[in-house]
C-alpha cells in the first residue's frame, strides 16, 4: 500500500541531505589542512615547504606535550562522566512531575556556568580554591571542568525529555512498575540519544577549555590547550598538528573498535 | 492537537519523581556542585566589582562603585563630572549581533543536518553523530588557524576558483565579518546539531504522514509539524550557541583580524594589561544580569506551555 | 560499555605510578617553547632533580594567576616590567643571584637594570627588541623609520599587522611623535589618540602570529620581535628587520623565584646554573634570542651570532627598556586602546 513507499518519501526533505554533506565538508576541511601540515618541513602551519616526518619525531620525543595530552583526556573523561550523570538527574527532576516553585531558579542556577565569561570563572575559581586551600592536584581542574560541563550536558538531555511521549512511562506505572524500573527500562533507553549528545558536548567543551584551566591548573597539570596557547609568542609549530593528528587517529581507532565490538555483541 | 495524550494524569505523575524527596535527591548533586564551585566563587567576583583596582592588578579593599559607573560614563579627571560614553555599550552591542548571526547560521545549517541525521537508518545514525563530533576532538585554536589557509587570498578556495578559471581576482574572505561569522558557526556547530538531533530523533513520523494524508505540502509539514515538535531541541541549541558565542574571541581575533574588541576580549583585557579587575568583574556581572533576565523571561513564559503538553 | 570503563580506569590509574626517584623537584613556569629540553636534562642529571615545565602565554596571565593565589611554581620568567611590578608587590623571593658563583658571567650591562638594580631577585634569561619587519620585495625604500607604520607609503597601505599589545602599539606611536613614554599629559595623549585613529585604516590586522602573517603574504609589514623575525626571514629571505631611528623597545625576560616557592634550594641551584655560559648558550640556541651572559658566544650557533636581528648594526639607536607606568597612565592608555579597538 502507500505506507511502504511513503515511509521513505515522507522523511525526505529537499536540500536537507545536501546541507548535511556540506556541513561535513565544512567541518572536515580544516581537519584535512591540519593533517597535511603535520607533515610540513618548515615551522609554519599555513605555508607549505616540503614533506617531512620530523614533527612527528619531535612530538613522540616530547614528554611535555604527551603529558599535556594525557591530562586533557583524563580531565575530559572525568568531567564528561560526572557532568552527564549529574545533569541527567537534574533533567529528570526538572522536566518530569508537577511544576514546583523553585523550577525556574533551578534551571537558571544549573545553567549559570554557561553564562559567566570564562576569564571571570577562571579568576574566581582559582581565588576560591586558594582561599579554601583545595589542592587535589589534577582534581582541582576536573572539578572546575565538571561545573561548566553541566549545562552542556543538561540542555540536550532536557530537550530530549521534554519531547518524549509520557504514555509509555505512564503505561508502565499503571502496570505496577516501580519508579526505578520505569527509569531503567523505559526512560533511560529512550533518553539515550539525548544522554549521548549531552556527554559528547561536555567532552568536547572540556577538551578545548583554555583560560579556566590555565588559571586553575597547578604545576605539572598543563593540558593540551594550555600547552598550545602558551606557544603563541614563539609561534605555533606543526608539532601541534602532529600531536592533534595522532590524537585524532587514536580516538577514531578507539570509537571504531567500540563499534565493532558493539556490533559483535549484538 | 497532538495525538498520544494521556488519559490518566494522576497515576503516571505519582510514580515519577513527583515526591519532593526524590526530586531533591536528583537535583541535589547538580545544584550542589554548581552552587559550591560555581556560585560561591562568583560571589568573590561580585565583591571585587565593588572594590578599587590595585595598582598592578588585583583589588584594594576599599568600596567603590566606580567600576559600574565606568561602563556607561567617563569620569572627567579634572572636575569629576560624568559624561556618557558609548564605547562599552558599542562593544556589547557588536557582540550581541555577532552571537545572533552565529546562532542563526548554526540553525540554518544545523537543522537540516540534524534532521538528515535523525532520518538515517538506525545503524548509520550513530556513525553520523560520531562523524559530527570527531573534528571537535582537536584543539580549536589550531583548527581555526587552518581555516586561515582555506580562506586567505592565496588560500585553498581562491586558488581552486582562480585555477578553474571561475574568477580572475581572489574573493576577499579573510579578515572580514564573513570570516568571523563562518568561524563562529564552525566553532559552535555541534552545540546546535547534537541537541537538535536528540530532539528530532524521537520525532513521531506518523504525525508527518497524517499531515501528508491531509494534503499538506512539504513546507507546511515542516513548519507546522516538524519544527514545533523539535522546539525543545531548537531552544537548547540556540542557548548553547548564543551564550558562548557572546564571549567568543578566537574567531573574531584570528579570522577577523582582531580589529575590534568583543565582550570576551574586553573582560579578559581588564584582568590583563588594563589592570582593572573591578571593572572586569562589573562588566561580567552586567553581562550575567542581562542574560539571566532574558532566560528568566523565557522560562516564565515558554516553559508552562511545555508542561501543559502531554 | 563495562569494558570501556575498565579500560579508561586502568589507563587513569596507570598514570598515578610516579616516576621520580630523584632527590628533589623543580617546577618551572615559563613562556611556551622557551625552555631548552637539553638544558633541563643537563640540570636534572647534574643535581638529581625532577623538573616540570608548564607554559603561560603572557606576563599578564602570570601576574593574574599569582595574584589570585596560585602556588607551586619554583621558577618563573617574567619580563622586565613584570619583575619591577612583582618586586614592588613583594611577590619575589630575595634569592640574591649577585652572591652566587656564576654571577661573574653576567654581562655588566645587565646588572644595574631599572627593574632589579644590582640583581637581588632575578637573572637574565633572554633579551630582545620589538620593532617591525618589512617585505623588501614590496617596499624598496629606507625601512628604518616608524613612518612606515603610521604614515605608510602607498604599497604598504592596508598591508600592515600590529601586535595586539597596548604597550607595543602606543609606545611606537609616542616615539613617532617624539613624546615621552609613560605619558600622562592629556595634550600628548590626544595627539597620540588622533595618530592611532588616523593610522588604523592602513592597518590590516592586530595579531600575535606575526610570522605566519608575513610569511604567508597576508601582510607586508608587521610589528614583530627580533628572534621571531629571524625565524620568519629563514622562510622568506626578502624580509628585513628594521631599527627605526625614532627608537624601539628592548625587553628582557628574567628567571626569578616567586615567594613561597616549595623547592627554594633547587630554585637557587637553577638560577645559578643558567648563569653559566654553556647553559645560557643552550637556552639561546633553543629559543633563538640573545642571552645576557658573557662568554656564551663560544657555544652559540653561528647563525645567531651573525643574524642582523640579534646583533644590532652599528648605527642603530639603543633599545629602550620601558618601566611599568603609574595607575593613571595605565587608565588613560586603556581608554585609548579601547577607543582604538571598539
Amino acid at each position: 500500500m502507500g505506507a511502504g513507499t511513503r515511509a521513505l518519501d515522507l522523511k525526505r526533505l529537499p536540500g536537507f541531505g545536501a546541507t548535511a554533506w556540506f556541513c561535513l565538508a565544512l567541518l572536515y576541511a580544516p581537519i584535512a589542512v591540519l593533517v597535511v601540515f603535520s607533515f610540513n618541513a618548515s615551522r609554519s602551519v599555513t605555508v607549505w615547504s616540503e614533506f617531512s616526518l620530523s614533527w612527528y619525531g619531535k612530538a613522540i620525543a616530547n614528554t611535555g606535550i604527551q603529558q599535556a595530552a594525557a591530562n586533557s583526556l583524563k580531565v575530559a573523561v572525568v568531567a564528561m562522566l560526572a557532568a552527564t550523570v549529574v545533569a541527567t538527574a537534574a533533567a529528570l527532576a526538572t522536566a518530569r512531575g508537577q511544576r514546583f516553585r523553585g523550577d525556574a531558579t533551578a534551571y537558571l542556577v544549573i545553567n549559570l556556568p554557561l553564562i559567566v565569561p570564562e576569564i571571570v570563572t577562571a579568576v574566581a575559581t582559582l581565588s576560591f580554591f586558594a582561599l579554601i586551600g583545595l589542592s587535589l592536584g589534577l582534581g582541582n581542574v576536573m572539578l572546575a571542568h565538571t561545573v561548566f560541563c553541566i549545562p552542556f550536558a543538561y540542555l540536550p538531555i532536557r530537550a530530549r525529555l521534554e519531547g518524549m511521549d509520557r504514555a509509555l512511562e505512564e503505561a508502565a506505572a499503571d502496570l505496577y512498575a516501580t519508579p526505578w524500573h520505569v527509569f531503567r527500562r523505559i526512560i533511560l533507553p529512550l533518553l539515550a540519544p539525548g544522554i549521548v549528545a549531552g556527554a559528547m558536548l561536555a567532552f568536547i567543551v572540556s577538551l578545548d577549555d583554555y583560560i579556566i584551566t590555565a588559571m586553575v591548573a597547578g604545576a605539572g597539570q598543563t593540558t593540551l590547550p594550555v600547552y598550545i596557547y602558551s606557544q603563541i609568542r614563539q609561534g605555533v609549530t606543526p608539532e601541534i598538528n602532529a600531536v592533534s593528528t595522532i590524537l585524532l587517529m587514536v580516538s577514531i581507532l578507539f570509537v571504531s573498535l567500540s563499534f565493532v565490538i558493539g556490533r559483535k555483541q549484538r | 492537537m497532538v495525538a498520544g495524550a494521556t488519559a490518566v494524569p494522576g497515576a503516571g505523575e505519582a510514580a515519577l519523581p513527583g515526591a519532593t524527596g526524590t526530586r531533591l535527591l536528583l537535583l541535589g548533586p547538580a545544584l550542589g556542585i554548581v552552587v559550591l564551585v560555581g556560585i560561591l566563587p562568583l560571589g568573590i567576583i561580585l565583591v571585587y566589582s565593588f572594590l578599587t583596582p590595585g595598582t598592578f592588578g588585583g583589588v584594594v579593599w576599599k568600596f567603590s562603585a566606580e567600576a559600574y559607573a565606568q561602563f556607561l560614563f567617563d569620569r572627567d579627571f579634572l572636575d569629576d563630572s560624568l559624561t556618557f560614553n558609548a564605547a562599552y555599550l558599542g562593544i556589547f552591542g557588536r557582540s550581541l549581533v555577532q552571537a545572533g548571526v552565529a546562532t542563526a547560521a548554526c540553525l540554518l545549517v544545523g537543522f537540516p543536518t540534524a534532521y538528515f541525521m535523525a532520518t538515517r537508518p538506525p545503524a548509520t545514525r550513530n556513525a553520523w553523530v560520531f562523524l559530527i563530533t570527531v573534528p571537535f576532538w582537536t584543539n580549536l585554536l589550531i583548527r581555526t588557524v587552518c581555516m586561515l589557509l582555506i580562506l586567505r587570498d592565496e588560500g585553498l578556495i581562491n586558488n581552486a576558483l582562480v585555477g578553474a578559471g571561475l574568477i580572475s581576482t581572489p574573493i576577499v574572505m579573510l579578515y572580514t565579518d564573513f570570516a568571523i561569522g563562518l568561524g563562529l558557526m564552525y566553532s559552535y556547530l555541534p552545540f546546535m546539531v547534537l541537541p537538535l538531533y536528540a530532539s528530532l530523533e524521537k520525532l513521531d513520523f506518523r504525525l508527518v504522514e497524517a499531515a501528508y494524508d491531509l494534503y499538506a505540502g512539504r513546507w507546511r509539514a515542516l513548519t507546522r509539524i516538524i519544527i514545533p515538535l523539535a522546539r525543545p531541541g531548537i531552544v537548547a541549541g540556540c542557548l548553547l550557541v548564543f551564550i558562548p558565542s557572546l564571549g567568543a574571541f578566537l574567531a573574531p581575533d584570528l579570522l577577523g583580524g582582531g580589529k575590534h574588541l568583543m565582550i570576551g576580549n574586553l573582560i579578559q583585557l581588564q584582568f590583563a594589561s588594563s589592570r582593572n579587575w573591578p571593572f572586569g568583574s562589573a562588566a561580567a556581572m552586567i553581562l550575567l544580569a542581562a542574560v539571566l533576565l532574558a532566560l528568566m523571561l523565557y522560562v516564565r513564559t515558554a516553559a508552562p506551555r511545555q508542561r501543559a503538553r502531554p | 560499555m563495562r569494558n570501556l570503563f575498565i579500560a579508561v580506569a586502568a589507563i587513569g590509574f596507570a598514570q598515578f605510578g610516579g616516576p621520580a626517584f630523584a632527590a628533589g623537584e623543580l617546577h618551572i613556569y615559563n613562556w611556551g617553547d622557551y625552555t631548552s629540553p637539553e638544558m633541563i636534562e643537563k640540570f636534572e642529571k647534574a643535581y638529581d632533580v625532577k623538573v616540570t615545565v608548564d607554559g603561560y602565554d603572557s606576563n599578564e596571565t602570570l601576574l593574574a594567576k599569582l595574584k589570585s593565589g596560585a602556588a607551586g611554581y619554583d621558577v618563573i620568567m617574567p619580563g622586565d616590567y613584570m619583575v619591577a611590578i612583582m618586586i614592588r608587590e613583594g611577590m619575589l623571593e630575595t634569592v640574591q643571584p649577585n652572591k652566587m658563583a656564576n654571577f661573574k658571567n653576567v654581562d655588566p650591562r645587565w646588572v644595574d637594570v631599572y627593574w632589579d638594580s644590582g640583581r637581588e631577585y632575578s637573572v637574565p634569561w633572554q633579551w630582545g627588541t620589538t620593532t617591525f619587519a618589512v617585505n623588501t620585495d614590496v617596499y624598496k625604500g629606507d625601512i628604518d623609520t616608524l613612518a612606515l607604520m603610521f604614515d605608510p607609503p602607498a604599497e604598504l597601505r592596508g598591508r600592515i599587522n600590529m601586535l595586539r599589545d597596548v604597550n607595543d602599539v602606543l609606545n611606537a606611536g609616542l616615539r613617532y611623535l617624539g613624546l615621552p613614554r609613560c605619558n600622562s599629559n592629556p595634550e600628548d595623549l590626544r595627539k597620540l589618540n588622533d595618530l592611532l585613529l588616523g593610522a588604523k585604516p592602513h592597518w590590516k590586522t592586530f595579531a600575535y602570529e606575526a610570522k605566519e602573517m608575513i610569511t604567508s603574504g597576508d601582510v607586508d609589514l608587521t610589528q614583530i620581535w627580533n628572534g621571531y623575525s629571524m625565524r620568519a626571514r629563514l622562510d622568506k629571505p626578502s624580509l628585513k628587520y628594521a631599527y627605526p631611528r625614532e627608537g624601539f623597545t628592548g625587553w628582557m625576560d628574567n628567571a626569578a623565584v616567586p615567594k613561597g616557592a616549595p623547592n627554594l634550594e633547587n630554585a637557587k641551584l637553577f638560577i645559578d646554573f643558567i648563569m653559566a655560559p654553556e647553559n645560557a648558550a643552550m637556552i639561546s640556541n633553543f629559543a633563538r634570542y640573545a642571552n645576557g651572559i658573557r662568554g656564551s658566544d663560544a657555544y652559540m650557533d653561528p647563525e645567531l651570532l651573525s643574524a642582523p636581528e640579534i646583533v644590532m648594526p652599528a648605527g642603530a639607536p639603543a633599545p629602550e627598556f620601558v618601566p611599568p607606568c603609574e595607575d593613571e597612565v595605565v587608565r588613560m592608555y586603556d581608554k585609548i586602546w579601547t577607543n582604538l579597538l571598539k
